[in-house]
């Protein structure tokens, strides 16, 4: 199954004659991309998602740092050719301790090597996929009335229950979720529940909530990856299912939603692959707290920024985001998902998302 | 018939004791509690002996040692290698309150400070009941005295208990043994701190200190030069009191007014003195015996309006910006500090006072971060230890905004915080005290302006330096970017491509696009010339090293285009100029300037000078600017803005 690389090649070579002709003709070598900020990300009508504006950032060789990321790009591009070459892929990290050999050009930590990937595949319009980059399994997982038929490690199709032939654990999303990799082959249910953390994962799924209400969970680990992410895109697509992201009530939980329904910052050049625009937010809700008079914790300075910030984040600008986040300003508080644990176990099962749920019109009272 | 009370109340008036004086003055004399009166007697002891070898031309070496007894009891021992002392006056200096021989003198001296030795010995007395012990040698083939004292607290005189002599191996010197309750265990660090700043200003002294547990600190001596020797002047007419003005018209043997003016006071000549006794509408040839208290007030008043040239300043012994630099560099050896910077500014005027104001800068190294500057106030020479928030270099230090010199200051106001140390040491003939107790100097606008002034500049050095560091850093960065990272770029991306590396010399202009200077500084030790040395100094056949400075300064033209300039290169006043290349065009005491021949483009030019006079690390940082060239072309070196 070789695919045609000749187009990714061109690109990486461009790169390299870029700053090739920049020397020769004796300017200052530089690159040109979409500025990666809150500040430049608009929303795209057509596609119905968040991507980058106009605004370019210009990486040149006349400061230090410039000349650095010049070389290390210059490195990575042809680490990638190499890699193309001899037909092999790597992960990120992986990546990231082969640059520990690249003598000048070695990162620093792996986040600057994967923002770098990012920026190629910004510069190139091609996928990180493309350059035989992928991430760490990170093994987000599904449990639900669906039923999912995954290309195996020896080329066999296997359909896979995600509630008959899984474990409590569920079924593990794999880092390629595209169609040659996987593809949906039915599901019963009413909606697909995106949820935070794995303790509130659990607890549904011991409360036995995927059969009761007849919902898909998808356990989102925190800042979701881009395989979960786009394996609920897809999802919602196939199935016409409503996506509900259930989060605990803080910034960051914000964020993990921004990036599922509009799409995040950082990748915002590939958003129309990884946001699912129909998805909406059920909670925990600044107004929840209130509602349900839930345990909390002081928000921290750190917590204070973050929610002001997206007051001026151009993705949370509607009334709803507005008056929750001004309001749990003027509480000064936040909370967990756990926090509803207060009232029991099954609290949140039994009565808390139910309620949610119907005041959504997700499900009748 | 009733009573007269006046009578009544001379039955209970009586003359009150010197020690009954004592007692109820004992918390502003420094003896309030056991911990203020152990500092105070090593205070009194030690600045008793600065002033005595000072005044004979002595380089001061002093042994401090408190034996600590049990009942909270110490034993406080003061020798030095002084002058000595004759035997006839040992009971007036120790035994006697209020007696010495500064008292009256308009000059420069420690001994205006604190009431006194004799107040040790009092304190002693009073506390324990042992007598205070005074050996002293005044000639070398004479024995020793060695006097056993206490003070008749009644008749405020001196009772000599037991006089003996000995034998002495010193050629001379004084030491003093007196028994006093004190806390060793709380006034340690202040001990300590007050030893230790007393060698920060008297550089020229040796300083032992031997704890009761033996531990010995040694503050060595890092002058071989005395402090200028200060002259005693006679009172400026703008800081003398009336009564003061009325006594010198009592005891003087002028006959007329106006030989009294221009014979008792300073800066009066002709011209100032018929304009004040015209201002005072008196005749110059008034008997001024004969005056009257009204016409002693006309006088008065009229010196303030008459404008009269400031006192001479020679009556002032200023420590120097260089000294106090080495002397800061010395202590501070173990903080190993980023730099020190210094200021001195000229000698000023309040009330017909003459006075001077010099600071200092510690900065950087194991200093804490988060803790407010440490300020270290001196007056005469003396540390002064307590009432930091009253006294004026505070309030001078924290109405300046150190906040764009690196240091932390909510608001711009207030004590900055950060890894620094401010000193502040004022000469004056008369230092204004807030109090008795002599610890914080009174808020006197000329007073502060010349602080505010002498802080202003030691900041502006400071920034200099800053900048200087960014400055090298930025060079830094750029030198490995066009020697490093630049040619791996262009080795990499013709290897992807196959190509042959292009030339990198004109992109390297381009990043580059300046004149840039660097510099180094190095020392080297010479024995040539015998070290400086007092003629006070028994010693000065001994020979002691001597250091060269070798500054070489680095010219490179990255510019596109040729560059001709002047380049300057500030000195230190004492430095001695010896070998510079190229040909400078001027030398001052300030600075060595040079009209640099045309640089082409990527051309390099070296130029080198060297200092003698200076000790190692006197002079550690090149301060170069530029002249007839766009400064902001140049990296490492400002623009000149004259002389």
């Amino acid at each position: 199954m070789s695919r045609d690389y000749t187009k990714v090649i061109n690109s990486i070579n461009s790169i390299a004659s870029k700053v090739y002709n920049d020397l020769e003709s004796s300017e200052i070598p530089n690159l040109k991309l979409p500025t990666r900020t809150k500040s430049n990300i608009q929303f795209d009508d057509k596609l119905n998602v968040w991507k980058y504006g106009k605004n370019m950032t210009e990486r040149s060789a006349k400061s230090l740092d410039g000349a650095y990321m010049m070389l290390r790009t210059m490195y990575m591009v042809d680490f990638i050719k190499d890699m193309i070459k001899a037909n092999k892929s790597s992960t990120l990290r992986e990546m990231y301790y082969i640059s520990e050999g690249w003598d000048l050009a070695k990162f620093n930590s792996q986040p600057e090597s994967d923002s770098l990937a990012e920026d190629l595949e910004v510069i190139t319009s091609c996928m990180r996929e493309d350059f035989k980059l992928r991430p760490e399994e990170d093994g987000a997982r599904v449990i639900g009335n669906l039923t999912i038929e995954e290309m195996t490690r020896n080329k066999t199709k296997k359909k896979i229950h995600c509630q008959d032939d899984v474990g409590d654990s569920g079924y593990s999303i794999p880092y390629n979720v595209e169609p040659e990799k996987i593809s949906f082959k039915g599901a019963d249910a009413d909606f697909i529940l995106a949820i935070e953390t794995g303790g509130m994962f659990d607890r549904l799924v011991e409360n036995g909530f995927d059969t009761s209400n007849r919902a898909i969970l998808v356990h989102l680990k925190g800042q979701p990856a881009r395989s979960t992410r786009r394996f609920i895109k897809r999802l919602n697509e196939k199935e016409k299912l409503p996506v509900l992201v259930f989060t605990d009530c803080d910034p960051w939980s914000y964020r993990i939603f921004g990036s599922v329904a509009y799409g995040a910052i950082k990748t915002a050049h590939i958003s129309e692959y990884l946001a699912t625009p129909a998805a909406q937010y059920l909670g925990v809700t600044p107004s929840d707290i209130e509602n349900y008079k839930l345990p909390t914790d002081k928000l921290t300075k750190e917590d204070i920024n973050a929610l002001k910030s997206e007051l001026s984040d151009p993705r949370f600008q509607d009334s709803f985001w507005k008056h929750e986040i001004k309001l749990q300003l003027s509480l000064g508080k936040k909370s967990e998902q756990q926090a509803l644990a207060k009232y029991g176990l099954d609290y949140v099962t039994d009565t808390y998302l139910p309620e949610k749920l119907a005041e959504m019109g997700i499900i009748k009272k | 018939m009733p009573e007269v009370i006046a009578h009544k109340l001379a039955e209970k008036q009586k003359e009150i004791s010197v020690a009954e004086f004592f007692e109820r003055n004992k918390h502003i004399l420094g003896f309030g509690n056991p911990t203020r009166a152990l500092l105070t007697s090593v205070k009194e002891g030690v600045d008793n002996v600065l002033d005595a070898c000072e005044e004979s031309g002595i380089l001061p070496d002093i042994y401090v040692e408190i034996r600590n007894h049990e009942d909270g009891e110490c034993k406080l021992i003061v020798e030095d290698n002084g002058p000595g002392i004759v035997k006839k006056q040992i009971p007036h200096i120790f035994g006697r309150l209020l007696y010495g021989s500064r008292f009256h003198a308009i000059q420069q001296s420690r001994g205006q400070q604190g009431i006194g030795i004799s107040a040790v010995v009092l304190y002693g007395q009073l506390t324990t009941g042992k007598h205070a012990k005074v050996i002293s040698k005044i000639q070398e083939d004479r024995p020793a005295t060695v006097t056993e004292l206490a003070i008749d607290t009644n008749k405020n005189r001196s009772e000599v208990i037991n006089r003996d002599t000995m034998h002495w191996d010193k050629p001379s010197g004084t030491r003093f043994e007196v028994s006093i309750v004190a806390d060793y265990k709380r006034g340690r660090r202040f001990v300590c701190e007050y030893l230790q700043s007393v060698s920060i200003v008297n550089p020229h002294a040796q300083i032992t200190f031997k704890e009761p547990d033996g531990t010995e600190h040694l503050f060595e001596r890092i002058s071989d030069m005395l402090p200028r020797k200060s002259v005693e002047i006679k009172p400026h007419p703008y800081g003398v009191e009336l009564g003061t003005l009325i006594k010198l018209a009592k005891n003087t043997k002028s006959r007329k007014l106006s030989s009294f003016l221009k014979s008792e006071f300073s800066s009066m000549g002709d011209r100032t003195t018929k304009a004040v006794c015209e201002k005072a509408q008196l005749d110059k040839d008034f008997n001024p015996k004969n005056m009257s208290r009204e016409q002693f007030l006309a006088l008065h008043k009229a010196f303030k309006k008459v404008k009269i040239m400031a006192p001479t300043t020679e009556c002032l012994s200023p420590i120097g910006e260089t000294l106090i630099k080495r002397s800061l560099k010395h202590e501070t050896q173990e903080i190993s500090p980023e730099f020190i910077v210094t200021a001195s500014r000229p000698a000023s005027v309040y009330s017909g006072n003459p006075f001077q104001i010099e600071v200092g800068i510690v900065y950087g190294g194991s200093l804490p971060k988060d803790k407010t500057v440490k300020l270290m106030r001196f007056a005469n020479r003396v540390p002064l230890l307590y009432q930091q928030g009253d006294c004026v270099s505070t309030s001078a230090i924290s109405s300046i905004d150190w906040r764009r010199y690196g240091l932390e200051q909510p608001s711009g106001k207030g004590i900055p915080s950060g890894p620094a140390m401010f000193l502040t040491h004022m000469s004056s003939t008369l230092i204004p005290f807030t109090s008795e107790s002599k610890e914080a100097i009174a808020d006197i606008p000329e007073i502060e302006n010349e602080v505010k002034l002498a802080f202003r500049e030691c900041a502006r050095k400071v920034q200099s330096h800053i900048n200087k560091k960014v400055r090298r850093v930025k060079t830094r960065e750029k030198f490995e970017l066009i020697t490093k990272i630049l040619p791996e770029i262009a080795k990499k991306s013709s290897k992807m491509l196959d190509k042959p590396v292009p030339s990198l010399d004109k992109v390297i202009t381009k990043i580059m696009d300046v004149v840039w200077i660097e510099d180094i500084i190095e020392y080297e030790t010479t024995s040539a010339k015998p070290a400086q040395s007092t003629l006070f100094d028994e010693s000065s056949e001994k020979r002691e090293e001597g250091w060269i400075t070798k500054s070489t300064v680095m010219v490179v033209n990255y510019k596109n285009k040729p560059q001709k300039f002047n380049l300057y290169a500030v000195i230190p006043e004492d430095a001695v100029v010896g070998s510079v290349t190229p040909k400078p065009t001027k030398i001052t005491d300030n600075y060595i300037k040079w009209n640099l021949d045309t640089i082409p483009p990527a051309d390099k030019r070296d130029i080198y000078f060297e200092l003698a006079g200076l000790d190692k690390e006197d002079f550690d940082e090149n301060d170069l600017y530029v002249e007839n060239i766009n400064p902001s072309y140049v990296i490492g070196a400002d623009k000149w803005e004259g002389d």
